[in-house]
């Protein structure tokens, strides 16, 4: 279970304070798929960095299975089983997708494990094994290679920031079918930050952040029919308009 | 064998015992043991210190490794080794310096190689540089490599320096006959104090010959490496040019990548960059749990491999 209790994170741009993430607490049980949706700028992002330990809270406290985790280091959280995919993936000169998936595992991998990995996420496996994960790539590549990063750990809990960003629609359709089956298998509990209705609809919860304030938090079935028609025609939810 | 002549024939050489094939291997400045082949003739040159190595022509799947270890102190080795590759032969060539000074005085090796490279010839060049020892005397390597290549030969090079080498001059030339190709891929790694530079010109005198030059480097601590590669079209040819570096701590890295075309034909292109390993990815690699360190270890030897 993971716990955030009264988490702030403000940052002073010219002596002016700015507060991203306000006062937010939120419980994701065990098993839970939940999805994290809001405006652009409305603080998502720094949630889940928060969450992952790549930014410290200015104030409040994250607590993962019990254990306090506000001062862990990135690489002390990940040892508990905490996984992150990034919005914009880093590129790598010189690592193979392999090693890259090798090096999520913690061991070298076998070739047809790594194979699963990438089908899963929508890339034929024999093409993309021995790229280099550089900007060789697309950014849609790129992309789906992190979400098979996080497929190759043993995860407490994984986080994805918005995995649809930079997808294509007809691979949106298989992101949507990894999230479906990963929703049952292998991660216990699966964090997503998105704008997508159909990632939504695969939710068990929903929260809704807006100016760095928590507007809803809930079952989906609570939360998701109060957001229908602040959806745009491509299914991205805007928020309301203010 | 000693075990420090051992451990430096397989820094630079992957060897771990005698080789297959054609060898000669040179210890503090003398010649110290040497196979020829039916194929592949090693010979003491007569003139000035160094051998000639002369392969038949259309001689397939031979190697031969011609490492240099120095382990003494205060060692000035020049040589002049001289590939004669026969028109048509394929050939490995294992070359490489290792130098274990434990001693107080500059121990150095200047090796000069000229490779006359036959009609339709391939061969691929392996060669790589080492220094450890706990001395305060210096470790020096000051390659020069000359290239001539005929019509149709392909010629890949690979030169790499990782470790414990002070200072480096490196001085290549090529030239390249038509439908020749020529690959040069050079990886450095430099730490402490040290100084390396590598000047780098590729004539591509004949039609269609073509060339990739590609060079990957890290510089850490106070070191300092300047490149200077530049490809010459005289011709109706390809050459790539590129030259990247991760720069680390207080180093300096100078990359002056040239490109000149001497006819309207050629077709000649650069790129260069230079910059620190990224925070984003040492915080991927964090979130697979590994530590800062182990990051930024795993980033550079992706970068040289």
């Amino acid at each position: 279970m993971l716990k955030l209790e009264n988490v702030s994170f403000k940052v002073d741009v010219d002596g002016e304070v700015l507060e991203i993430v306000d006062n937010v607490s939120i419980e994701v049980p065990d098993g839970a798929f939940t999805v994290i949706t809001g405006p652009n700028g409305g603080g998502k992002s720094t949630l889940a960095r928060l969450i992952m330990g790549i930014e410290k809270p200015t104030s409040g406290r994250i607590l993962y299975n019990d254990i306090d985790i506000t001062n862990m280091s990135v690489t002390e959280r990940a040892k508990l089983g905490i996984g992150y995919a990034f919005q914009q993936p880093p590129r790598f000169k010189g690592l193979t997708v392999r090693r890259l998936l090798s090096l999520a595992a913690g061991s070298e991998l076998p070739v047809d494990e790594c194979c699963g990995y990438l089908t899963s996420v929508g890339l034929c496996s024999k093409d993309y094994l021995n790229r280099e994960m550089d900007n060789s790539l697309s950014g849609g590549e790129a992309k789906r290679i992190e979400i098979a990063t996080l497929m190759a750990r043993k995860l407490g809990l994984a986080i994805f920031d918005e995995p649809e960003a930079g997808i294509d629609l007809w691979s949106f359709s298989m992101l949507v079918e990894s999230f479906k089956a990963m929703s049952k298998g292998s991660h216990q509990s699966v964090i997503v930050i998105s704008h997508q209705e159909r990632i939504m609809q695969l939710a068990d919860e929903m929260v809704v952040i807006a100016g760095g304030k928590i507007r809803e938090t809930g079952p989906k079935d609570k939360i998701f029919p109060k957001l229908m028609g602040e959806f745009n025609e491509n299914c991205g939810f805007r928020g309301k308009e203010e | 064998m000693e075990k420090i002549d051992s451990n430096l024939l397989e820094s630079i050489a992957d060897l771990h015992e005698i080789p297959a094939g054609a060898y000669n291997i040179r210890k503090n400045g003398e010649g110290f043991s040497r196979r020829s082949t039916a194929n592949i003739e090693i010979v003491t040159k007569t003139d000035k210190p160094g051998i000639d190595i002369i392969v038949a022509p259309f001689t397939k799947n031979e190697s031969v490794h011609i490492p240099v270890i120095i382990t003494e102190t205060g060692v000035d080795d020049l040589v002049y080794n001289d590939f004669y590759i026969g028109e048509g032969a394929e050939v490995l060539i294992v070359a490489g310096c290792g130098i274990h000074n434990s001693g107080d005085e500059k121990s150095q090796h200047d090796g000069i190689h000229t490779f006359h490279i036959g009609k339709n010839a391939k061969i691929k060049y392996v060669e790589k540089h080492y220094g450890e020892g706990d001395g305060k005397g210096e470790r020096v390597l000051n390659p020069v490599t000359v290239v001539e290549q005929e019509e149709g030969s392909v010629c890949e090079m690979e030169m790499v320096q990782i470790k414990g080498v002070d200072s480096t001059v490196r001085d290549t030339k090529a030239h390249l006959a038509a439908g020749a190709r020529l690959i040069m891929t050079e990886r450095l790694l430099t730490h402490g104090n040290q100084y390396a530079r590598s000047d780098m010109e590729v004539y591509l005198d004949g039609e269609d010959a073509s060339s990739q030059i590609i060079s990957r480097s890290v510089a850490k601590d106070n070191s300092k490496q300047i490149f200077h590669p530049n490809a010459i079209g005289n011709a109706k040819c390809r050459a790539h040019v590129t030259c990247d570096s991760i720069i680390m701590d207080d180093a300096t890295v100078s990359s002056i990548p040239a490109i000149t075309a001497n006819s309207a034909d050629a077709q000649i292109v650069h790129e260069a960059a230079i910059g620190r390993i990224n925070n984003d990815q040492l915080i991927k690699l964090m979130t697979f749990g590994m530590n800062e360190e182990e990051a930024e270890e795993v980033i550079i030897q992706g970068f040289l491999k």
